[in-house]
């Protein structure tokens, strides 16, 4: 491995993936922090912005803002365009079979509550199960969580490694005439397991159960293929694939978003509405009620845009370099303990430094301008797991550095110093 | 360095290290837990008490360099002190982490030893760490309070 990564330093600024050009895409990263260039690791909570996308919204607010799906003026025309335009952008980014199947919600939770409150009404009843995993964020815990409470059904979780890997025996063992759903998060957000949701899918589909996906954090670092992973669901936020905030997305099969019934209930989810009954839109716009982000969806276009221009498998194998490097470079200081060693893993990594808590760690190291996560990460039943209240979270994109993960590692051992 | 003059002096860094009063109370009157949801800091403080007066406090648990000596210098600061004298200690305590410097500053306003948290007032989101042992014992406090009113 050590040699690898003596290679893989020597690819910065390489001819496959220039980093430094990269960067200068980037305005927030030029900027110093406590008298320290900023040394930004904390993009599993949410990633910055290229300048293409601060510019799409700023265009579109200038020169095409209107309301969408009705008025006939120009304007309107144009914006509509704009935002179905950027759904069309997601539908072939995660190669969705069609474009309705693609729903735009106000971020990866909302998608959760969404299924959980739908799909929940029409398929799951008293001593109906749910099943999640051990490693989920709470997004992916309380929704079904609220739902079981209402139905009287209960809440099954597939244990873990302490690698973190999850125990696909024991998966197999949960699943069962009563299983109604299955809901995991494709890349943890602590442990930055990749799970082999794929294979969790076919195992899941044979007994007729559908799955859901959280790919909030694996939509910006990993290739999503919802047809080649066959999921029933599939989850993401803009803001962490270097969109704006309150903007994500819900990919459903559409037979599931078909059948289910709608989530909200106003304008633009209808086709006709008298005081007696109401008939509802087709897909997606049955899911979309009121006014959307409009200007969001059209800044998470311009996002996917500027990813693919990267090119995705660039990225991928870049991340995996700058992945490797820091978890050698963390393990290399003494007393410090990573938490989530999968041997298949992407862009996050979890750590605790003996004798230091998490939070004086995120103190001292923001001094030296460097931002890491430290706390439960929201999933505080994984913390319980491994008997820590907190950790410290250093997590990658790819305008990350070599230089930056060194920039970590010193300040830790000014942390460690401060605390000896 | 700035963090370690003023938010890490060498007083916090002490009492992190060997916390005092540190472990539970056997035959304590009154105890509450405290954690702060956000930081996963969880502990308890246990208060022995004569009439309303504190007259031996301890805590067991565990969070960062600020919150543990905090509650371990909270602990030393409260003993012989009236349920009234403490309500005062906190509320001056509150606005010198916070950076309302007016109330914090008054001459009757001496910290004492738990000025050593004034830095705190330069970083906003810590001062939940430093609160937190205290709105825990008040928690405690209260609780007695309300025991003692009803019997």
């Amino acid at each position: 491995m050590r040699a690898a990564n003596v290679a893989s330093r020597a690819h910065q600024g390489s001819a496959w993936f220039d980093v430094e050009r990269v960067r200068a895409d980037f305005p927030i990263l030029k900027q110093q922090i406590h008298g320290h260039p900023l040394v930004y690791l904390d993009n599993a909570a949410t990633s910055q912005k290229p300048q293409s996308v601060i510019d799409a919204i700023s265009r579109f607010y200038s020169t095409d803002n209107a309301n969408i799906h009705r008025g006939v003026h120009l304007l309107s025309q144009r914006a509509t365009d704009a935002y179905e335009g950027a759904r069309e952008k997601l539908q072939r980014f995660i190669n969705a079979a069609e474009p309705r199947e693609t729903i735009f919600v106000r971020s990866a939770t909302e998608a959760v509550n969404l299924v959980a409150r739908c799909y929940g009404a029409s398929h799951v009843g008293p001593g109906d199960e749910i099943i999640i995993s051990a490693m989920e964020h709470h997004s992916n815990i309380v929704p079904w969580q609220m739902l079981c409470e209402e139905k009287g059904a209960r809440l099954r979780i597939i244990p873990i490694t302490d690698e973190g890997e999850l125990i696909l025996e024991e998966y197999e063992k949960l699943l069962g005439p009563r299983t109604r759903l299955v809901s995991v998060v494709h890349l943890s957000n602590v442990l930055g397991t990749i799970n082999p949701i794929k294979e969790m899918i076919r195992i899941a589909h044979a007994r007729q159960i559908p799955v859901f996906v959280d790919g909030a954090q694996a939509a910006s670092h990993l290739r999503v293929d919802v047809q080649d992973l066959d999921c029933d669901f599939y989850a993401f936020s803009g803001h962490k694939l270097y969109g704006p905030s309150g903007i994500g997305v819900l990919y459903g099969k559409a037979r599931f978003l078909e059948e289910m019934p709608p989530y909200q209930g106003g304008g633009d989810m209808i086709s006709t509405v008298t005081f007696e009954k109401t008939r509802y839109n087709v897909l997606p716009y049955k899911y979309e009620a009121g006014t959307p982000n409009i200007a969001g969806a059209v800044g998470l276009g311009a996002a996917i845009d500027y990813f693919e221009g990267l090119g995705v498998e660039n990225v991928i194998r870049y991340e995996a370099d700058l992945l490797s490097y820091l978890m050698e470079s963390l393990a290399s200081v003494p007393d410090v303990k990573l938490i989530g060693t999968a041997p298949h893993k992407a862009s996050v990594q979890s750590f605790s430094v003996a004798g230091v808590h998490p939070h004086d760690i995120g103190t001292i190291v923001d001094e030296h301008g460097v931002a890491i996560r430290t706390g439960h990460h929201c999933a505080q039943p994984l913390m319980d797991f491994y008997h820590v209240p907190a950790t410290a979270r250093a997590s990658l994109a790819f305008y990350n550095t070599f230089d930056e993960i060194d920039a970590l590692v010193a300040a830790l051992h000014k942390a460690i110093e401060v605390f000896k | 360095m700035s963090y370690f003059n003023e938010l890490y002096q060498e007083v916090i860094l002490d009492h992190n290290k060997r916390p005092r009063n540190f472990g539970e109370l056997p035959g304590a009157d009154s105890r509450a837990n405290g954690n702060n949801p956000l930081c996963g800091d969880r502990l308890t403080v246990y208060l022995k008490l004569d009439g309303k007066t504190v007259t031996d406090v301890r805590f067991k648990g565990a969070g960062c360099a600020i919150s543990t000596a905090s509650a371990s210098l909270m602990t030393e600061a409260l003993k012989g002190k009236t349920v009234e004298e403490i309500e005062h200690l906190f509320a001056r305590f509150r606005a010198m982490v916070t950076g309302k410097t007016s109330l914090a500053e008054e001459p009757a306003a001496k910290l004492g030893k738990l000025e050593v948290f004034r830095g705190v007032s330069d970083y906003p989101v810590r001062v939940k760490c430093a609160t937190l042992a205290w709105h825990t014992m008040l928690a405690a406090l209260r609780q007695s309070d309300e025991t003692v009113s009803t019997e």
